[in-house]
Parts: C-alpha cells; sequence; structure tokens
C-alpha cells in the first residue's frame, strides 16, 4: 500500500484535516440504490415517524462512509487502511428543510503501532450530538 | 423472545460470488460524494500499485449484509427482523476491494445476548476472493430492540 504519510514524520495527538459532509434527502436516495440498503426509515418520513423515530434518518453506513474519508484523504491511498470500527451512537436526522443535516468529522493520531501502523481516533458530531463511537482506523503509512 | 443460545458459533455456506465492476464502484464512490480518483481511474489506483481501481472501505458492506441476510432470516433463530438496528461495525482488511474481484461471504454467529429485553447477535463476515484469498473480515453486530411497553 502506498500512503504518503510517513510513519517516522506523525505524532501521537496530530490532528488529521477536518472535514463536514452535508447529506440530504437526495443523499439518501442515491445511497440507498448505490448501496442497495432501501429501509423505508432513510427515506420515508411518514414510516419513520411511525416506527419513533424524529424524522428520516441517514444510513449508519452512509456516516461510516463519510468518517472515514478524513482518513483516506489524508493518507492518500484508502488502499492504507487496514482496519475500521465505528459504533452507531445516535441517528444523523436529515430533515426535509432544503438544508438536511451535517456531519462534522474530525480526528486525530491516537497512537503509534507496530509496522509503520498508526491508530487513527475519529469523532463524527450532527447537530450537536456524537453520531460514532469508538470509532477507530489503523492505517498504514509509509 | 431471547434468541437461541445454541446458534453461537454456527456457521452458514459460502456466498455465491459477487463480482465487483468498476461502474458499481463509481456509482458507490459518487453516492458518498468521494472524489478520490483511486476509485474510478484504473491509472491513479496502479500509480497506488493497485492492478484496477479499488472501493471505498465501506463499499463490502453491501455483500457482507446480504450474505448475513441468511443469518436474520434463518426462521430458526427467530430474529425480529422488523425491529432491528445495526449496533456497530468493524473491518479489517488484507487488501482493499477492487474491479474484477469475485467475493464469497461465509457468515459466522459470534455471539448471540438479550440484554434488557433486546436481541442482539454478532454477525462475522469472512471475504475471500476466487483464489481463496482472504481480502476482509466484516464483523457486524445488530441489536433487535425490545417491543415498546403498551
Amino acid at each position: 500500500m502506498a500512503a504518503q504519510i510517513k510513519y517516522a514524520d506523525v505524532e501521537v495527538g496530530a490532528e488529521l484535516p477536518a472535514a463536514s459532509f452535508p447529506v440530504t434527502r437526495a443523499t439518501l436516495v442515491q445511497y440507498a440504490g448505490a448501496s442497495g440498503d432501501f429501509n423505508p426509515i432513510h427515506w420515508n418520513e411518514k414510516f419513520a415517524k411511525e416506527v419513533g423515530l424524529p424524522d428520516v434518518i441517514a444510513h449508519g453506513m452512509f456516516t461510516m462512509a463519510e468518517a472515514i474519508r478524513v482518513v483516506t484523504d489524508w493518507a492518500g491511498d484508502p488502499g492504507a487502511v487496514v482496519e475500521y470500527g465505528v459504533r452507531f451512537t445516535k441517528p444523523v436526522v436529515v430533515p426535509n428543510d432544503g438544508l438536511g443535516g451535517l456531519i462534522e468529522v474530525t480526528a486525530k493520531v491516537a497512537a503509534k503501532l507496530d509496522d509503520n501502523r498508526v491508530r487513527v481516533d475519529l469523532t463524527a458530531m450532527s447537530a450537536g450530538q456524537k453520531v460514532l463511537g469508538m470509532s477507530r482506523a489503523v492505517v498504514a503509512l509509509a | 423472545m431471547a434468541l437461541d443460545q445454541s446458534f453461537v458459533g454456527r456457521s452458514y455456506p459460502p456466498t455465491d460470488p459477487y463480482e465487483v465492476g468498476r461502474e458499481k464502484i463509481r456509482e458507490f464512490a459518487d453516492a458518498v460524494g468521494d472524489t478520490n480518483p483511486v476509485y474510478t481511474d484504473p491509472e491513479a489506483a496502479k500509480a497506488y500499485g493497485h492492478s484496477d481501481v479499488i472501493a471505498p472501505p465501506t463499499f463490502v458492506f453491501a455483500i457482507t449484509f446480504k450474505a448475513a441476510g441468511q443469518v436474520v432470516a434463518d426462521p430458526q433463530l427467530g430474529l425480529d427482523y422488523s425491529r432491528v438496528v445495526h449496533g456497530d461495525q468493524k473491518f479489517a482488511y488484507s487488501r482493499p476491494v477492487r474491479a474484477g474481484d469475485r467475493l464469497s461471504v461465509t457468515s459466522t454467529i459470534e455471539a448471540v445476548k438479550s440484554l434488557a429485553g433486546n436481541d442482539i447477535i454478532d454477525i462475522r463476515g469472512e471475504v475471500h476472493d476466487e483464489t481463496g484469498e482472504h481480502v476482509v473480515t466484516a464483523w457486524t453486530k445488530l441489536v433487535s430492540r425490545a417491543p415498546e411497553e403498551a
């Protein structure tokens, strides 16, 4: 794998460039089609409310896909990601107000491991709530 | 309803191969808004040492979750899928998924628990290519929420 960041240049505690990812109803319909996940809680407001949700919510896997972009954009080669895990703690609510929701992702180097690998801890927030917990990636650096 | 503990360790037969196409990867990358050329341009992928375009890290979930459907829909297990939410998800990669891969998934039930009326099931999906090489392992925790009190 060909990460562009050198292990020797990375220090524990270093922040990766943060990023924010908007998500609208159209985004969710497109993601449903691309991923094959057509659960109506991700596109049908009436259904979502009937099952006790505040509104349509984003696919957890959509949020997971956005969060790792902070790591892959930093590393250069997405193939450098050797582990990635999250816990889905709160939903990303996507109102039909023309704005939708926003997923805000920050990340920092939490540990330097063997074999030029580092552990990156991610934080993903939406509407002031932590939407991913235990969100960690292991990345093989140059 | 508490799930049957005897299902822990049960494995399901490998799935028929899923062939990963360049255009499916492009569609997925577009859907998550990721413009990294390694997902769409074979030359950009080769510059990083990949033989063809690779897929974003979470792409393979579509394949492993479909395979996990064997478990979820197993009538003997009795999981109430209408109340299922996704709890945790983890991947460990031997290499990235790439266009041209023919991937087969073997699903195993790792754990079955009941907590406060919620049924919790951990499913491990081992993904291999057609040569038998390990590509990625996906761990999926599903939680079937307890019915609300009437």
